[in-house]
């Protein structure tokens, strides 16, 4: 029978790889806003694609933290603490995000305007970047002592493998990105994301492919995993379609393409949560690092309840917003609709 | 000692994430309530003023939502030791919040704002209103794990002598939660309608909108006095749960050193710092102590020096009485500007009543104003929580100073607090200029090319 910390490391792979489907794409398209728009109309746009989902999105990432301090508190705490100033900088770059979303059309200022464009930028390149280099880092080894305690400085957490891991996710991310505002608008700015995928999605190829390499050379057996190969699939198929009229089908593919890969170092991670480099005795695994069975009960309860409501009124507010978008700044908004939206453009 | 510079972060991010909670607590109910205004009667100026209060309602989540994020993060950066002692029981409320308050108020966030014209007039008013709910339900989980905190229940000790769930209800028919968070919501309206009014009355004292604005004042005031006549008692109630679950705390909060038996209440004292056991006090009220801390005439407080000795008894040496300074003064702070806002709310709903609200000088000056009493109130409410709680991290079972993380320099902290400062002081700036800029620009007035590329739909996919 599947224990209930096995089933626990699942869900926390689950929200892990819902985060970066659902999150990446707005990072994409924080991160294209000024190659795909031109004027500052375009930008608005652009971003706009993401308007009504992208704060739902994030909420994957806290709950992917939380359900970690719930079901597996020795990891979230070896995690956390050892990856201190990096998420401390992923801290940064959230709020910076965030708030650029929602402040940037607060005002007609353009210097206002291009700083805040600049911080959604940073952010979401940075996000990813980090974030990447962490769960690469779970799998590659940190120095972990016997207390589970973190004993390596700074620079130990730049792993070789962990900042490949992140730059593949920063490329799939833009390769997502492109694929969604292809999705999400017509004309010009449709046109102009195509244009940067024949470039983004040969990088991501190349970097995936390296992805798995890397991964069968660090965790052998030499032949890749399914997940992997549907990640190698997936990526190709994705900068493919993205160059085609077939946008569903692209942006499908590209989710596919993160889905497999981050799914992948779980896959690749278990049983352990957290590999220990000092020695394989201190690493963290499922079974060490999990809380109590009546915790685990509790929340695999209230998470059979909850989750499929979740993802029904999330589902539903996709497909509430399902048309596409096209700019038409000149256009006056009747009547009481001009409020809604700047109110809108959140 | 880096456990006092986490703990000053601590103190910091969440001192600082709480300004901006009850505003969205509070703003998304009343903005719910002028949305059901509008849907009920269809008058153009309760469309104006939800959508006025909306965007306001907008700028400060995103504020509260990103500062939250670092809480969410902060136990395992700071406090892995803490995080890996209780991570069994204070975990699963955390998870539950995300799960069943966070994904409601962002999904449906986004529905209402995108939904204007978009979605049938009933499921978007319905929209707002499960905002409301979540941002209650999330105040709820969060208030449960705090209150185990301050009153550990439904677990058991390990065999490594660590806490284990064991009864997922007791943690929310804890006594300390049920008036604690009811504390919490009355607080969040509190904060909400005063921001209403201000803003409101700002407009009236300029003389702009004036119908409207006469409208929202109305509404401000008549939620401000049932929820700040309901705070007073819900906080009373607080105190006697508190004087039985954590006696330290209450004693600290009066100064009171000798057991006392009927205690009496002093309105000022001046002294009674750390070391000082006999402060002079000011204006004492004979029996108010008796009532308020166990709710009879003639009830007995312990003191802090017994306490003191008790703990030592129970616990080993060690310091337990926490800072008296700020446990008096927050205390007082908040009861305080309480009874002055519960004045001010009585006059507002006296001249509601007369029908002069909007004409009257010195209300409408003041408002403005009185907007700084939540925030002043809020603060001093968690400092007396958690300052009163000390030196335990979770009262009788783990203390502060074993609970940070060992990993972590003394240097890591000094960055991250450094960062935080400069980072909340920027954010906090922005917010307020928005804010202001915003409140300030007008209502139902912004310009069509302020809506920027007015994104429509063009066709389906």
């Amino acid at each position: 029978m599947l224990h209930l910390h096995t089933l626990w490391f699942i869900v926390i792979a689950i929200l892990w790889v819902g985060f970066f489907v659902l999150e990446g794409f707005d990072f994409g398209v924080g991160m294209l806003q000024m190659l795909v728009g031109r004027t500052e109309p375009e930008r608005e746009l652009v971003v706009s694609t993401i308007g009504p989902w992208w704060d739902g999105n994030e909420v994957w990432l806290i709950v992917a933290a939380a359900g970690m301090f719930a079901a597996f508190p020795l990891w979230y705490a070896t995690m956390f603490s050892a990856l201190y100033l990096a998420f401390l900088a992923v801290l940064v770059a959230l709020m910076a995000r965030g708030v650029a979303l929602e402040f940037t059309t607060k005002s007609d200022d353009p210097a206002w305007r291009r700083r805040w464009r600049w911080a959604l930028m940073g952010g979401s390149l940075l996000i990813p970047l980090l974030i990447g280099i962490g769960l690469g880092d779970l799998l590659h080894g940190l120095p972990v002592n016997s207390q589970h305690d973190y004993s390596g400085g700074l620079a130990d957490l730049v792993t070789g493998y962990g900042l490949w891991t992140g730059t593949t996710l920063v490329a799939l991310c833009l390769l997502h990105g492109i694929t969604f505002i292809k999705l999400r608008t017509i004309g010009a700015t449709r046109a102009g994301a195509q244009s940067l995928a024949r470039a983004v999605g040969w990088s991501a190829i190349a970097l995936v492919v390296g992805f798995v390499i890397w991964t069968r050379t660090l965790n052998g057996p030499d032949v890749p995993e399914p997940v992997q190969i549907l990640a190698l699939i997936a990526v190709v198929a994705a900068a493919r379609l993205a160059l085609t009229d077939h946008d569903g089908w692209a942006f499908a593919a590209s989710g596919v393409a993160i889905a497999a890969v981050v799914g992948s170092l779980f896959i690749e991670l278990y049983p352990n949560v957290m590999v220990s480099s000092t020695s394989g005795a201190f690493s963290l695994t499922v079974s060490n690092a999990a809380s109590g069975g009546y915790a685990l009960k509790v929340m695999t309860i209230v998470t059979a309840i909850l989750f499929p409501v979740v993802l029904l009124y999330q589902g539903w507010s996709f497909h509430v917003f399902r048309e596409r978008l096209t700019g038409s700044p000149s256009r006056p908004e009747p009547g009481p609709a001009s409020a809604a939206s700047s109110v809108s453009e959140a | 000692m880096n456990v006092d510079l986490a703990r000053a972060q601590f103190a910091l991010t969440s001192i600082y994430h709480f300004l901006f909670v009850p505003v969205s607590i509070g703003l998304a109910f009343l903005v719910a309530l002028l949305h059901t205004a509008w849907y009920r009667t269809e008058k153009p100026e309760y469309e104006r003023l939800t959508r006025f209060f909306g965007t306001l309602l907008l700028i400060n989540v995103a504020v509260g939502v990103v500062t939250g994020l670092v809480q969410e993060f902060e136990f395992g950066m700071n406090w892995s030791a803490y995080s890996r002692f209780v991570g069994d029981v204070f975990g699963a409320p955390l998870a539950m919040e995300g799960l069943a308050a966070f994904f409601l108020e962002s999904t449906f966030l986004g529905l209402w704002l995108f939904g204007w014209g978009r979605l049938p007039k009933r499921i978007h008013l319905a929209c707002i209103w499960l905002v409301s709910i979540g941002t209650l339900l999330s105040a709820m989980f969060i208030l449960a794990a705090n209150s185990w905190m301050q009153h550990p229940v439904g677990y058991a000790l390990n065999s490594h002598g660590q806490p284990e769930l064991n009864n997922v209800l007791a943690l929310f028919t804890n006594p300390t939660f049920l008036w604690g968070y009811v504390h919490v919501v009355f607080a969040s309206l509190v904060t909400g309608s005063l921001v209403m009014l201000a803003v409101s009355a700002w407009y009236l004292k300029q003389q702009r909108e004036v119908a409207i604005f006469s409208n929202a004042a109305r509404l401000s005031v008549l939620v401000l006095l049932p929820a700040i006549v309901l705070q007073m008692f819900v906080g009373n109630q607080l105190g006697l749960i508190e004087t039985k679950y954590q006696p330290m705390k209450i004693a600290a909060a009066e100064a009171q050193w000798k057991s006392c038996q009927p205690c009496s209440f002093s309105a000022f004292q001046i002294g009674g710092g750390k070391n000082d056991h006999t402060p002079t006090q000011l204006i004492e009220i004979p029996h108010l102590l008796s009532i308020l801390a166990t709710g009879s005439w003639n009830g007995a407080v312990e003191g802090l020096e017994p306490l003191q000795q008790e703990y030592e008894r129970k616990y080993g040496p060690g310091e337990y009485v926490p800072n008296v300074f700020i446990q008096y003064w927050s205390m007082r702070v908040m009861a305080y500007l309480a009874s002055v806002i519960l004045l001010f709310a009585l006059w507002g709903v006296w001249l509601v009543h007369k029908g002069s609200l909007a004409r009257s000088k010195w209300f409408v000056r003041l408002g403005v104003w009185a907007v700084v009493t939540p925030f002043l109130m809020n603060t001093a409410g968690w400092l007396l929580t958690e300052n009163g709680r000390q030196p335990w991290i979770v009262q009788g079972l783990m203390k502060t100073a074993n609970a940070n993380s060992p990993s972590v320099t003394q240097t890591d902290i000094w960055i991250s607090l450094s960062v935080f400062v400069v980072v909340f002081l920027f954010l906090g700036a922005m917010d307020l200029v928005l804010m202001l800029r915003y409140a300030r620009k007008g209502i139902g007035d912004q310009e069509p090319g302020d809506a920027g590329a007015a994104a429509v739909p063009a066709m389906s996919y």
